[in-house]
């Protein structure tokens, strides 16, 4: 048997499904018994058979991208409660494994996939959406990458029509249906420290709470920056003109043509408008949301 | 034997791995450890608190990085991105050498995230051993191989684990990072004499060596870093010493992390075997 089959043949046995008491299956997704496959390329020694060996790497598997994905996605758990969410996690992670060198990335198509197999998230799809949206936002804005902040100095020589401002690469703009960030935060505050020391009772009220809390959230459209401060990653809500303004900029439009955009069909007063821009880029530069411009090559 | 080119020729003592529950206590303690140990992958990111946070110890201590992902024993060809982000660490760490384990743990682009045993065959030596030379010039820091707990063994297997990994390693011409917990463990999962590995590497090769608590089930013993160092093991690491030399060492510990006083206390205890070690080849 060549290298590469070998380790075709173990991973899929590894990844396959744990079943609901977390062994191996009886059978492989071929319907073959696994402990034929398992003896097919697997010793035996004097304590375990070949389907015990493997069982390890296949529990160790599950147990650890389990692990990871409720780590990341503690607002969806929320939401859902603890059996769905672990049933929501199975179904994910057998559809969507990992493909990166880095666990950090196993929640990346948990949006696109939860669009495409809607059951898993039950009566409240948009909400467990929203949520996973605003929790992968919150790890691309915790390590995404900043560049160097925007200066007075560097808009000296731009003519203000044409410039084109261009936001740090960490920050994520999300437009949502339900008001999830409130929920989030709830959920963080009651998390306790480290389970391991906390009562069952504690935990236990502690679940009741966050899955009612999650039962009350009623939809309210909000328009969100997940952005960092001092390498703490804060939700900042923007009025939907600011949060127009800030996705034709991220999108590469000039100023003027970000401006016109949020403003179209704005119920702001036009005597105002020059007060909140005013205002908003005050806040926007403040929380150094803007890089230098690009240096362009010198032409030869 | 304390510097050799598979360490880049330096001589680093007693290391502790860098954790995120020690982050507070080292950078307002700045307690004196003589290196730490980063796991390359949590770092290999664009920006944000990790980075910062490296930064921060590099101002004060030295810092050697150890993979998890890189499986040189895999048969598919190495992940370019996950190259291109691991040169950027080095270029920022000035890591003195690389490290990452003799194993597999992906096929056609899906990652199991674990550390899978290889099959002890020509044919995987001779892809492993590629694999690591291509590595190793990408990055242009010399590679050391760690040996890894096991919990299976293959029917296609044509020689013992340490003939294996003496094969790659000539092969490759790399460094070795000999953990003798790992050894300890796969000892017992699989019937062999520890110490029969451990007087079969090739003392030249060994550029550190790890140490590390498991834990032990009715028919197997796991490698889980989560207790201290068991005397059997602290025997296996009194025989590497006494026949590599004074060597980097650094103890790993994952899970259940207690204090960093603790951790440093435990790994401290290197200390002992080193001097008798040092003691021994001067007479």
């Amino acid at each position: 048997m060549s290298l590469l089959s070998l380790q075709r043949r173990m991973a899929r046995a590894v990844m396959t499904p744990l079943t609901p008491n977390e062994r191996m299956r009886p059978l492989a997704p071929d319907g073959r018994p696994m402990r034929r496959v398992a003896a097919g390329f697997i010793k035996p020694n004097d304590r375990l058979t070949s389907f015990e060996r493997l069982e390890i790497y296949n529990r160790q598997y599950w147990f650890r991208i389990l692990s990871g994905f409720a780590e990341d996605f503690p607002g969806v758990r929320a939401i859902l409660g603890d059996r769905r969410f672990d049933a929501l996690s199975k179904a994910y992670l057998k559809q969507c494994p990992s493909r990166s060198f880095t666990l950090r990335n196993l929640g990346s198509r948990l949006e696109s996939w939860l669009h495409t197999h809607p059951r898993w998230a039950g009566a409240r799809q948009k909400l467990v959406v929203d949520m996973a949206r605003l929790e992968w936002a919150d790890i691309e804005a915790f390590d995404g990458k900043a560049e160097p902040t925007l200066k007075p100095e560097d808009l000296a020589s731009v003519d203000p029509g044409r410039l084109r401002l261009r936001l740090q690469p960490y920050i994520q703009l999300l437009d949502l249906r339900y008001p999830v960030d409130d929920l989030l935060l709830a959920v963080r505050a009651g998390a306790p420290e480290d389970s391991q020391d906390s009562s069952n009772a504690f935990n236990e009220r502690h679940k009741r709470k966050r899955v009612a809390a999650a039962a009350r959230l009623r939809p309210s459209n909000i328009f969100l920056a997940v952005h960092r401060v001092d390498y703490s990653v804060y939700f900042r809500r923007l009025d939907p003109e600011e949060f127009a303004i800030l996705r034709r900029l991220r999108q590469g439009k000039s100023l003027n043509q970000a401006m016109d955009a949020g403003f179209r069909g704005s119920k702001i007063p036009r005597d105002r408008r020059a007060a909140d821009l005013s205002q908003w880029f005050h806040n926007w530069a403040a929380l150094g949301w803007f890089c230098r411009p690009e240096k362009r090559a010198a032409k030869s | 034997m304390p510097a050799n080119r598979f360490n880049n020729f330096t001589d680093y003592g007693i290391g502790i791995g860098l954790r995120s529950t020690h982050y507070h206590h080292i950078l307002t303690r700045k307690p004196v450890v003589d290196w730490f140990e980063i796991i390359s992958e949590n770092f290999m990111v664009d920006g944000g608190r990790p980075l910062h946070i490296l930064d921060r110890i590099l101002e004060q201590y030295r810092v050697v990085q150890h993979g998890v992902s890189m499986y040189f024993g895999s048969a598919e060809r190495a992940n370019r991105e996950h190259l291109r982000r691991l040169k950027d660490l080095v270029k920022r760490t000035k890591t003195p050498w690389v490290s990452d384990h003799l194993c597999w743990g992906s096929v056609d682009g899906r990652y199991t995230h674990d550390l899978l045993p290889m099959p002890y065959t020509f044919e995987a030596a001779k892809l492993t051993a590629q694999k690591v030379r291509e590595v190793r010039d990408f990055l242009e820091v010399p590679i050391a191989v760690e040996n890894v707990s096991s919990y299976a063994e293959f029917h296609v297997s044509e020689m013992s684990e340490w003939e294996f990994l003496n094969e790659v390693v000539e092969r490759a011409d790399c460094g070795i990072l000999l953990d003798v917990n790992n050894i300890y463990v796969s000892s017992q999962n699989h019937s062999f004499d520890p110490l029969t590995y451990v007087n079969s590497v090739p003392a030249e090769r060994v550029a550190q060596i790890h140490i590390a608590g498991h834990s032990k089930y009715r028919k197997y013993i796991l490698d889980t870093h989560d207790h201290p160092v068991i005397d059997p093991v602290w025997r296996l690491y009194s025989r590497a010493i006494e026949r590599v030399g004074h060597t980097a060492t650094l103890l790993e510990w994952d899970d259940s992390i207690p204090s960093f006083q603790q951790v440093h206390d435990e790994a401290l205890k290197a200390n002992k075997f080193l001097a008798s070690a040092a003691l021994a080849r001067a007479v």
